[in-house]
């Protein structure tokens, strides 16, 4: 655990992060204290309290005073909101790019996509090329 | 309780040996610190000058506000186990009975515990264990004394690993509940540059490096990808090392590489990564990086 080449605090804010995203962590929850971080991770507390404060500037955290720290209410969806909004730079397009490397048709890419979609039974969008800019729900159209 | 350090212009000498040149530095209670530097650099003398074992030749010191040298108060209070560990010629039993009673924060309960994990034999007199076990005994010493400054001379290198490592979990637990000032200088850095908090490094009984030890890593970045693009993204910052693989370098940059940088990289095809404490502090001691 805390391997990689990132500061270790970064590695630690990114794990909770991951967690309350999860829903592992969910609401109101008490995340690990410093104490146990340090003893857990072997390292030194203050690395645990610099993820923490910076968990907290994000509106992830909440402290509560001598009882530690609690998961903020919303964290879960604004940090999904985060997510999606980087979702389409930070992974399609290193995708596209890889494939572009390995010269495999995007084609391939989107049939794949599309299976991987139905066989979770997600909700699929019509397949024929729509402007994605009509509704696509003629319900909208009356609001 | 921590006890704070102010060290100015300190200066130890041995004849016409400067082992110690003039340093100055703080440090602040409550904080882990890791004193590093190769052998030879002075930390033994500045250590066991901090602790009042010897006089400073010249400078000022001063240990929770007071100047240390046959200052009873301040030395209860001071804890320095140097490798060997300075016991007297007893039974361990009596060594632990001894500290207990110089000790003015002495917790018997942790010695307990620590005597219990590390297997230490009660009868024996120092000089009768094993080097693993003197170096466990100067750890039980060190960590139930609890004293406000608590300093470890590469104290447990004498452990194996095991024990090394349930040394580093036994102090982190007290610290945490017992915070106070501590200074580990090891030349095991790998395994033990997590605890610090801060790091001094020594270099020729001078101080090289002062600052927090997450500053200190973010100092360090290896620049990755072909020849000229990492050349001429490189050329503003202290490179210690450039290595050839082929059609592709990779430069270590021993300068705090600002924001915007990594995307400037990205940009050029180059990759960046971080360098281990232990790396960073082999180029930074090493005759040609320190030139």
């Amino acid at each position: 655990m805390f391997d990689g080449r990132e500061p270790i605090y970064l590695q630690i804010a990114e794990q909770i992060r991951e967690q309350v995203v999860s829903g592992t962590l969910g609401e109101d929850e008490q995340v690990m204290s410093t104490t146990q971080y340090a003893t857990t991770f072997r390292i030194n507390p203050a690395t645990a309290q610099k993820a923490f404060a910076e968990l907290v500037e994000e509106g992830v955290l909440y402290k509560r005073r001598g009882l530690g720290m609690f998961v903020a209410p919303g964290a879960r969806e604004r940090l999904l909101e985060g997510r999606r909004a980087s979702f389409f730079a930070e992974v399609v397009d290193p995708v596209a790019a890889q494939a572009r490397v390995l010269g495999i048709p995007l084609a391939d890419v989107i049939a794949r996509l599309e299976q991987r979609s139905a066989d979770d039974g997600a909700p699929r969008r019509p397949t024929t090329p729509t402007n994605p800019t009509a509704p696509t729900n003629p319900q909208e159209e009356t609001r | 309780m921590s006890f704070a350090v102010e060290v100015r212009d300190l200066t130890v000498r041995y004849g016409r040996t400067t082992a110690v040149d003039s340093v100055s530095f703080d440090l602040q209670p409550g904080v882990i610190y890791g004193l590093l530097g190769r052998n030879g650099t002075g930390k033994t003398s500045l250590l066991s000058t901090i602790a009042a074992f010897q006089r400073a030749s010249a400078g000022t010191l001063r240990v929770g506000g007071e100047d240390p040298y046959e200052n009873a108060r301040i030395m209860a209070s001071t804890c320095l186990i140097r490798e060997g560990g300075d016991f007297l010629d007893e039974k361990t039993k009596d060594v632990l009975r001894y500290a207990a009673a110089v000790r003015p924060a002495w917790d018997a309960e942790l010695a307990a515990r620590l005597v219990d994990l590390f297997e230490l034999p009660l009868d024996k007199k120092p000089t009768q264990l094993s080097r693993g076990k003197r170096s466990a005994l100067g750890v039980v010493v060190g960590l139930a004394s609890r004293a406000p400054l608590t300093m470890f001379d590469e104290a447990y290198l004498g452990l194996d690993a095991p024990s090394r490592y349930a040394f580093y979990d036994a102090l982190l637990e007290d610290y945490a509940e017992h915070p106070r000032t501590i200074v580990l200088s090891s030349h095991l850095i790998e395994e033990v540059e997590r605890l610090f908090e801060r790091v001094i490094i020594l270099d020729a009984g001078r101080v090289l490096v002062d600052e927090e030890a997450e500053t200190l890593r973010s100092r360090g970045t290896t620049v990755t990808g072909p020849a000229a693009a990492v050349d001429e993204f490189t050329a503003p910052w202290r490179v210690v090392a450039r290595k050839a693989l082929g059609p592709t370098v990779q430069a270590i940059v021993v300068d705090a590489l600002p924001a915007d940088a990594r995307t400037n990289a990205a940009a050029a095809g180059l990759e960046l990564g971080s360098v281990p404490l232990q790396d960073l502090f082999v180029h930074l001691t090493s005759p040609q990086g320190t030139s």
